[in-house]
């Protein structure tokens, strides 16, 4: 059952002058004991610039401190803190209340991950998958000699796969795939995408071998192309965009 | 084989599908949609070998599409090592089935044996 509770007005780390609060439902949820979650009712004060983040630590610290949450550098950097924000995958740290536009803001633990705890998923099958793909540049030269530069690139060739390395592994698009949904040994869009940041790199030669490893029944072709994993990104990567360029290696229009 | 050969398959099966359908509806028309599917109509299109090849052909192409499209539906509903197998030679052999009994009821309508 829902329990509502207020935070008193001398404990909110958000000042009382703002006119303004919201009833923060937070999911709880502990798979070793509980058979189903259930949501727990809060009114938090905001301001404008007020992240969810902050209104779910305000009740960790005035009302209930078990509450679990992943968070760690507040800015969008360290991909901890995603989470289903009334509905959609968002980082809760780059999510103000205000622009939820809502007087509810119900906050769910992520889709497609097991629960550890409340908020908190587990990522071992992300980054098993991500690894799964050689995240990393593959040469036959692959050390650099004392005596030897770096590897140069122009503009144009960063430009292939720039936008790709911003991903910050935060799980928000594997999160908002359907086919995440319901098939678990898919290799996901963050994985394909990081396939792709390496493939469109020009000083990478490991195509053929990440090519081979998402070819397979549970790989690149059972993406069926809804494109939310793109409109999820708070990094602007468009793991869709590069999904349909690695097939295009796959199908023979790109070398 | 390999899942991008299979879907090579799956795109040109479709494309060719496409393709093949169209004639065969567009032959509807050579005598009037509702008689040409009167029986003695439908018959007699079994008598014309270039017909009856593009109607083998449709067959393949759907079986194979159909069933290969089945198997991905399969694949993405539930995972496991004997389930995709299953699924994977379950599909095969459907596909296999059909295009023999209605390569039997082509061929036998071709030779009259109605």
């Amino acid at each position: 059952m829902a329990q509502v509770s207020s935070i008193a007005d001398e404990q909110a780390s958000t000042p009382l002058s703002s006119p303004k609060s919201i009833v923060l439902r937070i999911s709880k949820f502990n798979p070793k004991s509980d058979e189903s979650s259930k949501f727990m009712e809060f009114t938090v004060p905001y301001q404008k610039w007020t992240t969810v983040l902050e209104a779910i630590l305000d009740v960790k610290k005035h009302f209930d401190h078990s509450v679990a949450v992943r968070y760690s550098c507040r800015q969008a950097t360290c991909g901890s803190c995603g989470m289903m924000i009334n509905g959609k995958p968002k980082l809760a740290c780059f999510t103000k209340i205000s622009e939820l536009d809502s007087d509810v803001v119900t906050v769910e633990p992520m889709n497609n991950f097991p629960v550890i705890r409340d908020l908190t998923v587990g990522f071992e099958k992300l980054f098993e998958k991500h690894q799964k793909i050689q995240p990393y540049l593959i040469r036959d030269d692959s050390e650099l000699e004392s005596d030897e530069r770096e590897f140069l690139q122009s503009p144009q060739e960063v430009e292939q796969y720039i936008q790709f390395a911003n991903c910050i592994k935060c799980g928000l698009c594997n999160s908002a795939c359907p086919t995440m949904a319901t098939d678990s040994s898919f290799v996901g869009p963050q994985a394909l995408a990081q396939a792709y940041r390496y493939v469109a790199d020009s000083r990478d030669k490991g195509k053929d071998s990440r090519l081979n490893i998402i070819d397979e029944s549970h790989g690149i072709w059972r993406c069926h192309f809804a494109g939310s994993c793109s409109q999820v990104c708070p990094k602007g990567v468009d793991p869709a965009m590069g999904i349909q360029f690695l097939r295009g290696y796959l199908l023979g229009f790109r070398s | 084989m390999k899942e991008s050969t299979i879907m090579k398959i799956h795109y040109g099966t479709a494309l060719a599908s496409v393709g093949l359908v169209a004639v065969h509806i567009l032959m509807r028309l050579t005598t009037g949609f509702a008689d040409s599917l009167s029986y003695e109509n439908v018959l007699a299109n079994y008598q014309s070998v270039p017909y009856v090849i593009m109607l083998e052909l449709i067959l393949i192409l759907l079986a194979v599409h159909g069933f290969n499209g089945l198997r991905v539906i399969l694949l993405e509903l539930k995972q496991g090592r004997v389930y995709e197998k299953a699924v994977s030679y379950g599909s095969m052999v459907g596909m296999i089935v059909l295009i023999g009994y209605g390569s039997r009821t082509i061929i036998m309508t071709n030779m009259g044996m109605t």
